[in-house]
């Protein structure tokens, strides 16, 4: 059996790595005494598969992981209340949403999911500069950037992954966006497509934005769109979902 | 900052430098286990400080025992700190802010008592660094009533002498009983106001708890470059130190919450401490000598806590720690137990510290099944001259059996560690290493066609208060010869792989291990000139502590390579570990003539000192040796070949490689 759950991460916590949040949800899983399938051979790991990762210093509200269940011992298992007693073994800050059960044979995460929704604070920018850049980059035919990878510096136009980007509303110093940004074949990071605008809404290092994940989507091949949960509703009944 | 002021949170002011820096979960505490004790004029406030990074420093036990402890009393809290790594600092001291806790993000410098655990000689400078971040003058003379106390333990502190400037009081041995002691000293004067001028009262005070040192209570005089005198400046102050010591560790069952970090740390799994002290009696090991008699921990209780543990942390790795795990009388009911507990699912166990036996390789078969890791065994000498010199009494047989039975048994990797630069080591007895290694792999080759050595050679720095205090370190480029030697001799040699320490990070430890107060200076001029992280090696600089101690007259073959003599006044002397200043002579007496000294929990007390002059015994569950080995009682101490080889008292030996 398979299990899918939703957790949000927000607060001192966002400042662990993805390769932290899976040490993280290893210790929660052992703690709830789930009985998680183990990888074979000399040394095994639970079976887990996380999502796209989150970068670093930033918090989300939809944060996923898949994770499989031992067979022998799962069968039975009563899974209503899960997401309260998930909770309960997180970290301050890190907060289980739902747990539904998957079939085996959907995508994974890292394959299934075509975008995400940010939400994104930028300091030392007023509305008006903001909006205009925005306005900008939405008229051009590309928005090119280039990031390194494997040693060499790559030149990539972002323009196609960018599928929304607004102004949400002004903040204390500064200006609130909302984007929506591609992850097929390769995610936008939301630090990319600041410093591909122009003027560059963010300095990296100086004014860092504070980045919020609000959703994660699946568009299917006929344009419907899900999230992660319901994606996996639709082939099965949902258990626990907050 | 005044008693009863608020207690200031800085974590507005540090959260938008995070995103800035190298690994900020460093810096975010959030560990599972962590305390936010509330603050208040009524309460003694202690600060526990690792001057290394959090990475290194969140798993050291004894800082989360005493954190506990602390925590539990209604009348004191207790907050940690770490180093904060280079990038951080530059950014704190842009921004004017000081050291901080991780708990509340509380300034260090609100803190009572502002306590650091010292494991390392060469985080000296990060300890100044640290004093001088939280906005504490470094010096203890000019710190003023409102200033917290800099309070240090641990290890190092056998010889505080050369951060006695830095420091208000150093606890020696145990802290688990001595910190109350201390509390109850500190909150009586905080609620009295700490009054202007009543600061070296107080720490007159704290000089009469058993266990506590208070450096500025001491005159010390030289005679040319030799110390004189350690005098104490008032009567009531004591003239000799005594450590303290737990006589039961089953009266403290510390860490009950092991703290379990949000991101990676060096040891990342469950810590159960099995027993402390160890009388193996090796000449070269501090730890050893410092922290006797045995004390066990009743095996029923290891076994409480390691279950408890696994469940509450969610870790699926325990470890077994103490020295020479093996020897722990419970092990086997320990390891029954715990592979047999249903309550923690797959869980496997390390013991850290490896006997060289069939035995103890029997054991870890048993313990790892879920995840086998490397071997580690450290015979720490080439030769059985060498290693009666140092009183490892570990046979060739007892090694090539232990190697032999781990081959068989699957492993195809271990590490053997050794010590070079001992007491009286020839070149043959340093050849031996490579000997050892190449026979090792040899035995390896017979199960498995890819066995290999690892073989890891470190230099050798005599530390205080063993028998090896009075020997003359060798010199930097013998050390660096002697690894050449080892390099030519294993080149082209399949399967073993050398490894050695920085030998220059060797000297920079024995220059300040068994220093005197003079090496304060030397401490202050590394740290003035960027030195800190000593023990990284991106950031250590060995030509920075040369110019250093150049630039205050101080001579390195004076304080690192030279013999000491029985009638010298040793920097440490008024400080004990308990053992008596005539046996730890005698045993080094005895390494050098190739002497070996039993293992006093099964054979008749040699009186060192650690139990009779305390009034407590050795607590081991069982008066029979382990199975196994020749580690035990039964080794005939004769065996091997006699090559007589005297010591010359005031020279380095073998310098330059004749």
């Amino acid at each position: 059996m398979r299990l899918r759950i939703a957790f949000s991460k927000h607060g001192k916590i966002r400042f662990t790595s993805h390769r932290d949040v899976a040490r993280i949800w290893e210790r929660a899983l052992r703690r709830t005494k789930l009985p998680v399938a183990y990888s074979e051979g000399f040394t095994p790991r639970p079976k887990l598969s996380f999502g796209l990762a989150l970068s670093t210093g930033h918090e989300s509200e939809g944060e996923y992981l898949d994770v499989d269940l031992d067979p022998e011992q799962g069968a039975d298992l009563d899974l209503a209340g899960l997401t309260t007693h998930l909770s309960a073994q997180l970290p301050v800050g890190m907060t289980a949403t739902g747990v539904v059960v998957i079939d085996r044979r959907m995508p994974s995460l890292q394959q299934a999911v075509t975008s995400c929704t940010w939400q994104i604070d930028v300091r030392d920018v007023d509305e008006s500069t903001a909006q205009a850049a925005i306005d900008a980059a939405l008229a051009a035919d590309e928005l090119m950037i280039t990031r390194e990878r494997k040693g060499k510096e790559v030149t990539d136009d972002i323009r196609p992954l960018v599928f929304g980007l607004a102004v949400d509303q002004p903040i204390e110093n500064g200006v609130r966006l909302i984007a929506e940004l591609g992850t097929q074949p390769r995610a936008v990071r939301v630090t990319e497509l600041l410093s591909a605008l122009d003027p560059p809404l963010a300095e990296p290092l100086l004014n860092e934005p504070r980045v919020l994940r609000v959703h994660q989507w699946i568009t299917t091949d006929d344009g419907e769109r899900y999230d992660p949960m319901s994606v996996a509703a639709a082939a099965s009944a949902p258990v626990g979902v907050a | 900052m005044p008693s009863g002021a608020p207690s200031t949170d800085l974590w507005p002011r540090l959260e938008p430098l995070l995103p800035q820096v190298q690994k900020p979960a460093r810096y975010i505490g959030c560990e599972d286990g962590m305390q936010t004790p509330e603050h208040g004029p009524d309460k003694t406030s202690w600060l526990f400080t690792y001057p290394d990074t959090y990475e290194i420093g969140l798993p050291n036990a004894g800082l989360q025992i005493l954190y506990e402890i602390i925590n539990e009393r209604p009348d004191a809290a207790a907050e940690r700190s770490y180093a904060p790594w280079v990038d951080m600092e530059e950014l704190l001291r842009r921004e004017g802010l000081p050291l901080f806790s991780v708990d509340t993000h509380k300034p260090a410098g609100e803190f009572d008592i502002i306590a650091f655990n010292l494991s390392a000689e060469l985080t000296y400078t990060n300890l100044v660094n640290c004093i001088d971040l939280a906005g504490v003058p470094i010096h203890s003379a000019r710190r003023s009533d409102a200033d917290p106390l800099i309070a240090v333990g641990g290890h190092c502190t056998y010889n505080p002498e050369p951060i006695a400037d830095f420091v208000d009081l150093v606890v020696l041995g145990d802290g688990e009983e001595a910190i109350g002691d201390i509390t109850d000293l500190v909150g009586e004067w905080k609620r009295n106001g700490k009054n202007a001028g009543t600061r070296e009262g107080l720490l007159r005070e704290l000089s009469k708890i058993e266990g506590v040192y208070v450096p500025s209570m001491y005159e010390v005089e030289y005679d040319g470059e030799f110390l004189a005198a350690v005098t104490p400046r008032y009567p009531d102050v004591p003239e000799k130190v005594e450590k303290r010591t737990v006589a039961d560790l089953a009266d403290w069952p510390y860490p009950k919450q092991q703290l379990v970090p949000m991101t990676e740390v060096v040891h990342d799994r469950l810590a159960v401490e099995v027993f402390r002290g160890c009388t193996r009696g090796c000449r070269f090991c501090q730890a050893g000598m410092i922290t006797r008699p045995v004390r066990e921990r009743p095996a029923e209780q290891v076994s409480r806590m390691i279950s408890e543990g696994l469940q509450r942390t969610g870790y699926d790795e325990v470890s077994l720690t103490s020295l020479s795990t093996a020897d722990f009388s419970g092990i086997e009911k320990v390891v029954a137990d715990t592979v047999s507990d249903q309550g923690v699912g797959q869980v496997s166990v390390a013991l850290p510290s490896l006997r060289v036996d069939a035995f103890t390789v029997g054991i870890a078969a048993e313990l790892q099944r879920a995840r086998r890791t490397g071997l580690t065994f450290a015979p720490e000498a080439g030769s059985w001259r060498m290693r009666q010199v140092i009183n490892k009494l570990i046979r060739e047989e007892d090694l090539y059996g232990a190697v032999e039975s781990a081959y068989s048994q699957g492993w195809r990797r271990m590490k053997l560690y050794f010590l070079t630069g001992l007491p009286t080591e020839t070149d043959d007895d340093t050849l031996g290493i490579a000997e050892l290694g190449r026979n090792c792999v040899e035995l390896g080759k017979k199960y498995n066609s890819s066995a290999s050595v690892t073989v890891s050679v470190g230099g050798f720095v005599p530390k205080p208060q063993t028998p090896f205090q009075w020997f003359g370190q060798n010199t930097e480029e013998e050390l660096r010869r002697k690894v050449e030697l080892l390099k030519n001799d294993l080149r082209g040699t399949k399967g073993v792989q050398l490894k050695w320490h920085d030998t220059r990070a060797s000297l920079a430890e024995g220059i300040t291990s068994r220093g005197d107060r003079r090496l304060g200076a030397v401490i202050e001029y590394v740290w003035r000139h960027g030195g800190t992280f000593q023990e990284w090696s991106e950031h250590f600089s060995i030509d920075l502590w040369l110019e250093a101690l150049a630039a205050n007259g101080l001579d390195v073959e004076w304080y690192v390579y030279r013999h000491r003599t029985e009638d010298e006044l040793l920097p440490w002397d008024h400080l004990s570990a308990g053992l008596h200043k005539d046996f730890l002579w005698q045993d080094w007496r005895d390494a050098l003539e190739e002497l070996g000294l039993e293992d006093c929990r099964w054979t008749p007390c040699y009186d060192c000192g650690a139990c009779t002059g305390y009034g407590i015994e050795h607590v081991v569950a069982s008066a029979t040796p382990p199975a196994g080995g020749s580690q035990g009682t039964g080794v005939d101490l004769s065996a091997g070949g006699a090559v007589p080889v005297t010591l010359q008292t005031s020279k380095p030996i073998g310098v330059g490689g004749s």
